[in-house]
């Protein structure tokens, strides 16, 4: 393989700055000793020792994990078997409908999800709290899992799936042997594509959020009127260095043992 | 395939370690057991300190919920569903909910302390005798400036925002009553103006504003006067006080030609578990000392008169937060249009925002 | 066999789609034929054809057809270049987790490094441009919508060219092409499927933006999804908002099916 050339590296350089630019600001920032992410006035820790006596804030983010995480992996198990119906749909027609339906969560604004989310959930008599914003955030999840997934089973050769089902192999066996393995490059992409969605939406949870149960995102939105604090900052520098050690040390851990087991790669 | 299922476990495993936990934490909270109170206020609008103070004095837990807009609370309490024991939405919002009857009455025998509010503050035309609702912060609109940018220039009315000079200067509030509403002042209207001919002329006045709009935003107005990104900014006057905080170069002003006078008031609403508790929250909240510890947290104005004996004098005597009676009688408290009218006052801003220089 | 396998995939998904897709699309559309005393009417309709929403709606489309061409450009070669580095699976992972610190929190950083003494201005001023207004322009919003934008593009991209088949683009070198008609008649078109997918993900979405026109453009840019939170949270006249959601819909589906594949799925 080629090495890539110097241009190559400033501009990958230059991408990952700009990316990260915004993130570096906020954690500066929570040094601050002055009250916002303006004047920097002094060095301090104040912040990060605030974050730890606040239990309330603590159940938040927690809550928000949960979250993530749980409607990530269900919405992703959804999205395959919705990516494969969608696959197996023979007529085109058929095909284009069921596209079409699984992108007009993407494409409606998220006041209109979350208000007719609230008002079905009140129809079939969900308690808001927990259950519903799980509910919730499935929901909006499945069809980024689809479309992140779709196009890797399309580009799996058919004749794979022949030559399986000729040998014998069972449909389940054609589905854990062959297909899986070859799509699950797809199928991590859209389990983090539906972690972020999770993580930042908003107005969805804020509709249908009730009975104390709270995200860090409706949390950090509705301190907007009176400026939010640079506490939010610190927990989220917290929160961010925290990931990035997960990721990186998975990473490494799973590279050191030999097993492939990340996104992008197919066993 | 064993990568897959080995990823599915691990994350599995990681839900149900933080359910246990965040289970752990709640009941040790005591946010399980049955005797608690819900609240639904804007983020940060109170100090944290009295709710704890609150739980120790009556025993009973308070479960904390926040929004961002009045709307966005309204639209969740209409739905139903949920069971907040308090909320503390802005006045025309009442109007709407007690039209809609989605308040509980006041008992006023429960709330003696009801008799420490400045009868300014009371009995106004969104809440007849304050059958629903008691009044919690108060404030102005007004216009903010920095002295640092402009100079010594010192601004008075509405109609001074229209001077040249100004070119891309002003930041306006994404709020279709308050740029309506300085219009139709500045052009001596009311506030509350049903006339399509002047409503149709105070968006003329307002298009021939747009030179020296720089903006039109949301609640980053106030890091962004903080930070002197523009001199002049149409804002509340809660808004203006936690900006002086920052900035010594800002000036808060309450147009001459008269203004709105807001409130953010406590009501019980209809779908409220325990009535009970939110009477004693309303009544502990109106304790003057109470009030005025929440006061000097939260920065805006006390409808509390006796609360004022326990604040700073300095602070009291600011007449541009808490002004005189000369003042508040030229200032109008929006009433409530009714839909139509309202849609129109929106369908009018919407075109003004696009109305591009 | 084949029918009943198809069905197993069916079933999860078409329950997800009858409870979160069919019953939103329902609800809006029975909405859009109210008026905001809760009357029925056609007005609406007639609403959206004025030249306030018709303007609109171009500029929606514009600024959006904009936003995902940049953020191809963008993302192509990053993608690209992604493939050549050593730990690329972790690189990708390293472009996603920007996207999971709170959008309001990113924004407000923005607003920071773009104001009038922030880092941008004091960049300009360096290199002697000098200062400029950078916040509420169409290059901030832009940049910022691009910025959010950028991991979901780089994803599948990355995904398409992780499975090309090295040993074609080798082919192609041996066999006297340049590196620009290998890119143009082998890498290109076989990852067009990815690309297709990323530019569905960012344009769709793009369309309907409401946040960020406020925070970063100043209300200068107006887009449908402006207008819809607006008449959601602001008027309470659900019926507009509708309205301009079923426009929102039509428009996506004619996008899917323009986009869609010309080829009928197989097996």
């Amino acid at each position: 393989m080629k090495k890539i050339s110097k241009l190559s590296t400033i501009y990958l350089i230059v991408m990952f700055f700009i990316l990260y630019a915004p993130i570096f600001y906020l954690m500066f920032y929570s040094f601050n000793s002055g009250e916002t992410m303006y004047q920097f006035e002094s060095f301090t820790l104040d912040w990060y020792k605030e974050l730890f006596g606040n239990t309330r804030l603590l159940i938040i983010v927690l809550n928000t994990a949960i979250i993530a995480l749980l409607s990530a992996t269900i919405s992703t198990i959804l999205g395959v078997a919705g990516a494969l119906a969608i696959y197996y749909a023979r007529r085109r027609r058929v095909k284009n409908t069921l596209l079409s339906l699984n992108n007009v969560l993407i494409v409606s604004p998220d006041v209109i999800i979350g208000a007719s989310f609230l008002i079905l959930f009140t129809m079939i008599g969900i308690k808001l709290g927990f259950i519903s914003v799980l509910l919730a955030h499935i929901a909006f999840s499945v069809p980024i899992v689809v479309i992140m997934v779709l196009p890797k089973i399309e580009e799996m050769n058919t004749s794979m799936i022949y030559a399986a089902l000729d040998l014998g192999a069972s449909r389940w066996n054609v589905l854990t042997k062959v297909i899986l393995p070859y799509i699950t490059p797809g199928i991590f992409a859209g389990f983090f594509m539906a972690l972020t969605y999770s993580l930042d939406d908003f107005a969805v949870t804020f509709f249908v959020t009730g009975n104390g149960f709270t995200t860090l995102s409706v949390e950090i939105y509705s301190l907007a009127r009176r400026g939010v604090s640079l506490n939010i900052n610190a927990l989220s520098s917290l929160l961010f260095v925290f990931t990035m050690l997960l990721v990186v040390g998975y990473y490494f851990i799973t590279k050191r043992n030999n097993r492939p087991n990340r996104l992008g790669v197919r066993q | 395939m064993k990568q897959l299922i080995r990823a599915l476990l691990a994350v599995l495993i990681v839900s149900f370690a933080l359910i246990v936990i965040v289970y752990r934490l709640n009941t040790a909270q005591g946010y399980t057991s049955g005797n608690t109170l819900t609240i639904f206020n804007w983020g940060d609008y109170i100090d944290e300190e009295l709710i704890e103070k609150f739980e120790e004095e009556t025993g009973i837990k308070v479960i904390y919920e926040t929004f961002d807009s009045n709307e966005a609370m309204l639209t969740k309490i209409e739905q139903g569903g949920t069971s907040y024991d308090i909320a503390v939405p802005s006045e025309y919002i009442i109007d709407k909910m007690r039209e809609e009857d989605l308040l509980l009455p006041i008992d006023h025998s429960k709330v003696p302390n009801l008799q420490y509010i400045d009868s300014r503050f009371l009995d106004l035309p969104f809440d007849h005798g304050n059958k629903y609702s008691v009044p919690y912060f108060w404030g102005t609109v007004g216009i903010l400036y920095n002295t640092n940018i402009l100079g010594d220039r010192e601004i008075t009315s509405w109609n001074d925002l229209w001077d040249p000079d100004f070119k891309n200067q002003i930041l306006l509030v994404d709020s279709a009553r308050e740029v309506m509403g300085m219009a139709l002042n500045s052009l001596g209207y009311s506030l509350n103006d049903k006339d399509k001919n002047h409503l149709l002329e105070a968006k003329q006045k307002i298009d021939s504003l747009t030179p020296n709009i720089k903006a039109i935003v949301g609640d980053e107005n106030r890091l962004l006067l903080q930070n002197e990104e523009a001199a002049i900014g149409l804002v509340w006057s809660g808004t203006a006080q936690e900006i002086m905080w920052e900035n010594e170069n800002v000036e808060y002003v309450v147009p001459e030609e008269g203004s709105n006078l807001w409130f953010d008031n406590m009501v019980i609403p209809k779908t409220a578990k325990n009535p009970e508790a939110a009477h004693q929250f309303i009544n502990f909240m109106l304790d003057p000392e109470v009030a005025a510890q929440n006061t000097d947290y939260v920065g805006y104005s006390t409808p509390n008169i006796e609360a004022l004996k326990y604040m700073d004098e300095e602070t009291v005597n600011d007449e541009r937060f808490y002004p005189d009676e000369e003042m508040t009688a030229k200032l109008e408290v929006y009433e409530n249009l009714g839909k139509r009218m309202l849609a129109y006052y929106n369908d009018l801003f919407l075109e003004f925002k696009m109305h591009k220089k | 066999m084949k029918t009943r396998s198809r069905n197993i995939y069916l079933i999860p998904y078409v329950i997800w789609i009858a409870l979160f897709v069919v019953t939103p699309i329902l609800l809006v559309l029975y909405y859009s034929f109210f008026d905001i005393d809760g009357q029925f009417t056609f007005e609406n309709y007639k609403k959206f054809f004025t030249p306030v929403y018709l303007k609109m709606t171009f500029s929606s489309f514009w600024y959006a057809f904009l936003i995902t061409v940049i953020t191809l450009f963008i993302s192509y070669p990053t993608a690209y270049l992604l493939t050549k580095t050593k730990h690329k699976q972790l690189w990708l992972l390293l472009i996603i987790i920007p996207s999971w610190i709170n959008l309001l929190l990113k924004a407000y950083a923005f607003i920071g490094i773009f104001g009038t003494y922030g880092a941008a201005n004091s960049f300009l001023g360096i290199i002697g441009i000098g200062s400029k207004q950078i916040l509420f322009t169409d290059f901030s919003f832009i940049f910022v919508s691009v910025y959010i934008f950028l991991p979901f593009m780089i994803l599948p991209i990355f995904n398409a060219l992780d499975e090309l088949n090295p040993s074609l683009v080798d082919a192609s070198n041996d066999l006297g092409a340049s590196r620009w008609t290998t890119f143009q008649r082998v890498i290109f078109p076989l990852t067009l499927d990815g690309v297709k997918s990323g530019c569905q993900i960012v344009f769709i979405p793009a369309l309907s933006l409401f946040m960020l026109t406020r925070l970063i453009s100043g209300n200068r840019v107006i887009t449908l999804g402006t207008a819809i939170e607006q008449h959601f949270l602001v008027t309470q006249d659900w019926g507009m908002g509708a309205t301009i959601a079923v426009f929102l819909i039509i428009a996506m589906v004619l996008i899917m099916v323009l986009t869609g594949k010309r080829k009928r799925g197989i097996l």
